[in-house]
């Protein structure tokens, strides 16, 4: 998702410098308000282990592809939004000066396309309220915060990578720079990156989870009293999942391809140019190597992941919504799967 | 190699290629980054058919780049982030925008593949320039030049301590990502069974040395101030030449060079 300079005009460059820029300036007094500056050490750790974390590829239970986890959620779930917003942008900024993985000019789009959706937005309107809320049970019970946790994971990394995909589309368009209108653009982005989050959503709950049952007061807004007790339940866990991915995938699809005519004919009429693969899924994300055979296997799997994505002959929006409650049915099947495995919900060793 | 140690490698090559010694390694990294800014605002402010013009804009990064002696090749290298979602965006204009814009005999040239040529120069240009900034100045050098220009010390110390401590977490990563795999040779990545603890592991650790890192900078007098070896203050001299510079580029900017030169040989 990482913008290059070239996708921008100078001026949705200079605006989302002044965006960004001035996040930043609150961020930063909101943190010598609260005399946080103790905490700079400890946020240019997470921030490098963010960077490093990144290069790990966690495999796919079922596709030959990985992922990574998601920095914005993880860096804000550990440090709050103020402290994750900068250290993400240092993130970012590194990336770009020594690994030109976003431009100069594009760091202001990027760091609000990833950084400000992923800790703001990310941490106030889904890790907060969620953490903060009575759902599954009382709000010190053990169980309940570690669902709490990965249902704010994983709804948080889907919906501020959504964010930040519409963004990346929105700051293309208006700066005049593809031809491609602007609902096909938005409907190749957004499923993409709907996949993309619920595996960066899964792969960050899990390190969560884990950083909860072995030092939870690192984490905010969790309760540390009750930690690391009883043992989750498969079935509940299961339940959780379910429902999660039902509400992402039909609730999402519905917006995702509100165009379904100009989603089919992207999705078929350039899936031989390799279009389908090249958008916005960079090989460094999913691992696919750059070699002939393997970009064919790579638009296999990135189209199968969402097959489709609609019912044959049913243009509505209730037929889309089928084939997001099927497609969220198999993303439900593979977590269970990955459940009945018993290493993923599995009590970690405490380190 | 896996990518830990790629970027780790990507790393140690910056450093290096940063203490080279030339007449862009010396030039005030204030002076320059200002001038890379200018560069690629103007590279991005060209009209998408302007390809004449866009196409001079290649001689300052490439006469720089002889200039310091930083192969150019070292550059191209990093275009394998950048080109992925710039092609994807640029590919469909030839499909979309079909206005002939250029006959060249019997071949038509469409508005569209000028658009996209333009989208991928500027791609390029604008990598070609910022790289040229990080390889010929270095870590520190950029982070006093940001200071000067009274970016707050917050982003500028955090990005200092980050850069250091992305190598020690970076080998770190690469250990346990050697073990990993020497004890599953037949994985290609880190099963979901060690999702979690993989690298909820290094966060616990990490967590724990950034506590000690602060005690000892405590120890040594840190005081919520980071203090800076000062940088060369760009003399005149120095702002004169990057004034020319930059009229330079902004004259390229405003007349197109490109098509002065071929008027010259064509009537």
């Amino acid at each position: 998702m990482h913008m290059a300079d070239a996708l921008l005009s100078p001026a949705v460059a200079a605006t989302m410098y002044a965006a960004s820029g001035s996040v930043a300036a609150y961020s930063i007094n909101k943190l010598k308000k609260d005399d946080e500056q103790s905490k700079l050490p400890v946020m240019a750790v997470a921030a490098a282990m963010v960077f490093a974390g990144q290069m790990i590829n966690y495999t796919i239970p079922g596709t030959g592809s990985s992922g990574h986890l998601c920095g914005g959620m993880l860096l804000s779930a550990l440090l709050g939004p103020y402290a994750g917003f900068l250290s993400m942008i240092v993130v970012l900024a590194i990336q770009c000066l020594f690994f030109a993985d976003g431009g100069l000019m594009a760091l202001g789009a990027n760091v609000w396309n990833m950084a400000f959706y992923g800790c703001f937005v990310g941490y106030f309107l889904i890790w907060r309220p969620i953490m903060g809320s009575r759902l599954f049970g009382p709000e010190n019970d053990h169980n309940a915060q570690r669902l709490r946790i990965i249902l704010a994971s994983i709804l948080g990394c889907v919906i501020t990578l959504q964010l930040g995909a519409f963004s990346v589309v929105v700051e293309t368009t208006l700066s005049g720079i593809t031809e491609l209108p602007f609902s096909a653009f938005a409907g190749l982005m957004l499923p993409i990156h709907l996949a993309i989050g619920l595996v960066e959503g899964l792969i960050t709950a899990a390190v969560l989870t884990f950083v909860f049952e072995a030092r939870s007061e690192l984490l905010q807004c969790v309760d540390p009293a009750t930690a690391g007790e009883s043992k989750l339940s498969l079935k509940q866990t299961v339940t959780v999942l379910a429902i999660i991915t039902c509400l992402v995938g039909g609730g999402l699809s519905l917006y995702a391809s509100s165009n379904p005519d100009g989603l089919e004919w992207a999705l078929f009429g350039n899936a031989d140019a390799g279009y389908a693969e090249n958008m916005g899924l960079d090989e460094e994300e999913f691992g696919i190597s750059s070699s002939a055979a393997e970009t064919a296997a790579g638009i296999q799997e990135t189209t199968s992941f969402l097959p489709d994505y609609a019912f044959p002959d049913s243009d509505s929006a209730v037929g889309t919504t089928v084939s997001g409650l099927v497609g969220s049915a198999i993303v439900a099947g593979v977590a269970i799967l990955t459940c009945m495995a018993g290493g993923f919900f599995r009590k970690k060793k405490t380190a | 190699m896996s990518r830990i140690d790629q970027a780790l490698t990507e790393f140690r090559e910056m450093d290096e290629l940063a203490d080279l010694d030339s007449p862009v390694h010396r030039f005030p990294a204030s002076v320059k980054l200002l001038l890379t800014v200018l560069y690629i605002m103007t590279v991005l402010s060209f009209d998408k058919y302007n390809l004449s013009g866009l196409f001079l804009m290649i001689l300052f990064p490439l006469f720089f780049f002889q200039l310091s002696g930083i192969p150019v090749s070292k550059c191209f290298y990093k275009l394998r982030y950048v080109l992925p979602l710039v092609m994807a965006v640029g590919i469909l204009n030839p499909l979309f925008d079909r206005t002939p814009l250029l006959q060249l005999g019997s071949l038509t040239v469409s508005g569209g593949w000028i658009s996209m040529l333009t989208l991928m120069m500027k791609g390029v240009f604008s990598l070609m320039a910022s790289f040229l900034l990080v390889a010929s100045s270095g870590i520190s050098a950029i982070c006093a030049a940001l200071r000067r220009m009274h970016v707050p010390s917050v982003i500028v110390t955090l990005l200092l301590l980050t850069y250091r401590y992305i190598t020690l977490m970076g080998e770190e990563v690469s250990v346990m990502t050697n073990a990993y795999h020497l004890r599953a040779p037949e994985q290609k990545g880190i099963e979901y069974s060690a999702w979690g603890s993989f690298l909820g592991q290094l966060l616990l650790r990490s967590m724990d040395r950034a506590d000690d890192i602060y005690q000892a900078m405590l120890l040594r007098g840190y005081d919520g101030r980071f203090h800076y070896v000062e940088e060369k203050r760009a003399g005149w001299k120095q702002w004169l030449t990057g004034l020319l510079i930059a009229a330079l580029i902004v004259l390229c900017r405003y007349y197109n060079v490109t098509e002065l030169l071929g008027r010259l040989f064509v009537r």
